[in-house]
């Protein structure tokens, strides 16, 4: 972003910084930021599995903790948020396919299990 | 020749955002990623297709472990550290996932460096990031060899439904794969940026194209994502 852009502190030639003024050059504080933010949300991953929450609720919490650490790490870190719409939309949709196989195998999956337990004597 | 330059640096033109951004990025004969260079695009591209291989890998261990019928082995009794008296559930997972949420950080500040062609700073963050990277395969290293000792095998393991020790050895063994590559990566672009190579623009040995303080980001954009594939092996295989 050009509002980001910071003077030279080493005497480099500033065309040679005008020529990044699209490069990815952000305030340090977002950084810190962010990070701070995944140790807080690893931490809570963490105690998810030292409290010992079952069920639902176990599921839910390490859902949303690793959604929400991975979007700060792909939006922040790798700099998605400042692309253009068209590269975000190229790398983030495709792996929605994948839920739709995760929904095929999660059907195939309960159906061997049903005909082993059935079938097998499991 | 704005279209055509291979940078990204030369596009200037006001550009519509939204939706109306997208399908006239993508309209035909130009290239379609306006903010990223060739180089950046090729690792987003490289990235996904490496996003389908991890996804393949943990719908693999999602199948098996949803059909199996004896019992998933309790992770957080097998990965837990006795220090002392006290046994501690999963710690050393846990450890490993600060270093390398650490490493990520590190990294994010060595690009911020970088552009800022400070080129101190970059090499000592972008060194940070390769210790906490070696530190977290030599972790790994040592809780392969717990469990190797414990008689955990791809085939069978002391605790239940033997695809446990298959899919535990696949997944961290291909991520700490991942690792590794990128922490000798690390050194490479850590030594270019050392040597100057990046303000001389000297041609790389891969694709001899001429470096640029780019491959810094593009080397963070690989951690980064080695890091974001921790973030869901942690979840799904450890947490769950």
């Amino acid at each position: 972003m050009p509002s980001h852009v910071e003077e030279s502190r080493h005497g480099y030639s500033q065309t040679a910084i005008a020529m990044h003024a699209e490069g990815q050059q952000h305030p340090i504080r977002i950084y810190l930021i962010v990070w701070f933010w995944l140790f807080v949300l690893s931490a809570c991953s963490y105690l998810v599995d030292y409290f010992g929450f079952v069920g639902l609720l176990r599921w839910t919490l390490i859902v949303v903790f690793m959604l929400l650490k991975a979007g700060l790490i792909v939006a922040v870190f790798m700099h998605m948020v400042w692309e253009r719409l068209a590269l975000a939309y190229a790398i983030l949709l495709p792996p929605i396919a994948v839920l739709v196989f995760v929904a095929i195998m999660a059907i195939e999956s309960d159906y061997t299990f049903f005909t082993r337990t059935v079938f097998s004597g499991g | 020749m704005a279209e055509t330059t291979l940078n990204g640096f030369g596009a200037k033109a006001a550009r519509e955002s939204g939706l109306r951004g997208v399908a006239a990025d993508w309209a035909s004969d130009q290239r379609a990623f306006k903010s990223a260079s060739w180089g950046k695009a090729m690792m987003w591209i490289f990235l996904l297709s490496d996003t389908f291989i991890f996804s393949c890998f943990l719908l693999g261990y999602m199948t098996v472990r949803m059909s199996t019928v004896e019992p998933w082995p309790n992770t957080s009794e097998v990965f837990a550290l006795h220090i002392g008296e006290t046994n501690f559930p999963l710690l050393l997972i846990a450890i490993m996932t600060f270093v390398l949420i650490s490493s990520s950080g590190t990294m994010a500040l060595a690009v911020n460096y970088a552009y800022r062609r400070n080129r101190a700073v970059t090499i000592v963050f972008l060194l940070c990031t390769a210790v906490l990277g070696a530190t977290f395969v030599g972790m790994q290293a040592f809780e392969w060899t717990k469990l190797i000792t414990e008689g955990v095998r791809p085939w069978s393991n002391p605790w239940g439904a033997p695809q446990f020790g298959a899919t535990f050895f696949m997944i961290t063994g291909f991520h700490g794969t991942h690792v590794t590559f990128g922490v000798i990566f690390l050194l490479i672009v850590a030594y270019k940026v050392w040597r100057g190579h990046y303000d001389r623009g000297e041609r790389g040995f891969f694709t001899s194209r001429r470096g640029d303080y780019e491959h810094v980001e593009i080397m963070g954009l690989y951690w980064h994502f080695v890091d974001l594939v921790w973030v869901f092996i942690f979840a799904f295989f450890y947490l769950w």
